[in-house]
């Protein structure tokens, strides 16, 4: 099962507990610990096509548990570079690791500007403090 | 009672401190799970595990007509039952339909326990009630007493309890705790389910969980009885479903009068329309309750199967596509997945030793 409770400090966040690790014009996106803990064990990524789009605040495909299922929201506007084969086929490795070897899809952002609308470590913090 | 109107078992507070995360469930507050559903589901099939199903309904049913009372509303025939013996039977309304599935426990000639299902306690016990006969009373008991399932292959054992023969019940003793032995359960495992009184539970939930024993959540309990196929009501089968097209006609003593008998045996005559079948994904999915199954299907329970890592579940479909083999497509959230109709249970032990690492 997942690790302590973190956070990294050099991550974007959206306030639907998904995070952004911008690279230049790349993305690679994820979810947040607090994702993957409410959901739990981790079953199944229905993982978006290579070559499709992703549309900032919007479902880009969905991570499911034993119990649950739930849309994976995109921080940012892009095109589907690559999709991580390892969170297919293990999904458990999103609950593991969810910032490393459980990042879901990389992107080339359409639209660099939206970065700015994104919460820095702190803000997201504080939405996971509401929750 | 909680603020939100939920019910607590006497083991709310065991349940918190080991940092369960407890869920609303048919008006109670249950944990459904402590260290994870898997984890818990691997312990009950590999060695053991405790559900607390303090939840559930029990119904003493006595006097001298108490069994003519039960035999006109239970689907099966009490009078194959000794005392000591229990027996899986039906509440059937006029139609057929399944007001609830239970266990009936012979505790002698004029009394009978009823176990019945949390969320259809008030319905079934109305039921009864209503039609109590002159020499036959039904009293509503839950209330004075905890249910603890202990499940698994070490579960017996661990118990000190004598091994006994499935559907068969003895009062007996655990840590100085009176309870009633009931060779019963909902995982497909060995195991039995231990009733004692309201006050004592703390006790022995204690003496369970101190031997070794994982405590395990409604989550793992739904897993375990999705892959042997044992139905949950108001998912698999309702008031509205009957028991042949559920596949459960072998509950149901056609030659016997009790309530929706007539329309059983023409269901039976006629063969039913649909049928209630498991079905393993062939594809990457976790099918879930509701969802359409194409050619006039829908899937009554799905989950994760953690034993087979794949996605199982059932689900009524027309009666010429329910033979093991068929080919189903489940639509998931609008994309098609490709199933397989298999003959139940869907997980037995024998075929999957090799799941055992």
């Amino acid at each position: 099962m997942a690790g302590a409770e973190s956070y990294p400090e050099d991550l974007k966040y959206h306030p639907e507990h998904d995070w952004a690790r911008v690279e230049g014009d790349e993305a690679v996106l994820g979810i947040t610990w607090w994702a993957q803990d409410a959901l739990g064990e981790l079953v199944h990524f229905e993982a978006p096509a290579v070559g499709g789009l992703t549309v900032k605040d919007e479902a880009y495909g969905e991570v499911e548990s034993v119990k649950a299922v739930s849309d994976v929201v995109s921080p940012l506007s892009g095109e589907i570079l690559e999709v991580n084969e390892k969170a297919i086929d293990e999904p458990e490795s999103i609950n593991d690791d969810p910032y490393g070897e459980g990042w879901l899809i990389r992107i080339r952002l359409s639209d660099p500007t939206e970065v700015n609308d994104l919460l820095d470590v702190e803000a997201y913090r504080a939405v996971v403090a509401e929750q | 009672m909680s603020a939100d109107g939920l019910r607590s078992t006497p083991l709310h507070d065991r349940h918190v401190a080991l940092g369960a995360r407890m869920v609303p469930f048919a008006g109670w507050e249950m944990p459904v799970q402590y260290e994870g559903v898997i984890p818990e589901h691997l312990a009950v099939r590999r060695d053991r595990g405790v559900f607390d199903v303090s939840h559930m309904g029990q119904f003493h049913v006595e006097g001298p007509k108490q069994q003519e009372l039960l035999q006109g509303l239970l689907s099966n025939d009490l009078a194959r039952l000794s005392d000591g013996e229990a027996q899986y039977t039906l509440l059937t309304n006029d139609n057929g339909g399944i007001v609830d599935d239970l266990i009936a426990y012979r505790l002698g000639p004029f009394h009978t326990l009823l176990v019945v299902n949390a969320g259809n306690r008030a319905a079934a016990y109305a039921w009864l009630k209503e039609r109590e006969i002159s020499g036959s009373e039904v009293r509503d008991a839950s209330d004075d007493y905890a249910l603890l399932a202990v499940q698994g292959p070490t579960a017996i054992a661990s118990l000190g309890l004598p091994e006994a023969p499935a559907f068969t019940h003895a009062m007996g003793e655990v840590d100085g705790v009176e309870v009633m032995v009931c060779r019963t359960g909902y995982t497909g495992e060995a195991g039995v389910e231990l009733m004692c009184a309201a006050e004592d539970a703390v006790g022995l939930w204690d003496a369970v969980v101190a031997n070794g024993t994982t405590p395990c959540g409604l989550g793992a309990r739904d897993t375990l009885r999705l892959e042997v196929c044992y139905p949950l009501h108001g998912n698999d089968i309702t008031s509205d479903t009957d028991a042949i097209s559920a596949g459960l006609g072998w509950t149901c003593a056609l030659e016997k009068e009790f309530s929706g008998v007539a329309e059983l045996r023409r269901v039976k005559e006629e063969g039913p329309d649909r049928k209630l079948v498991a079905f393993v994904m062939d594809e990457k999915a976790v099918p879930r309750q509701g969802m359409p199954i194409h050619g006039g299907g829908e899937v009554t329970s799905g989950t994760h199967s953690p034993m087979l890592d794949l996605g199982i579940g059932m689900g009524y479909v027309p009666a010429a596509s329910a033979a093991p083999g068929t080919e189903l497509v489940i639509d998931v959230r609008g994309r098609p997945k490709r199933a397989h109709v298999v003959k139940k249970p869907i997980y037995t032990k024998s075929i999957h030793v090799k799941e055992e690492s």
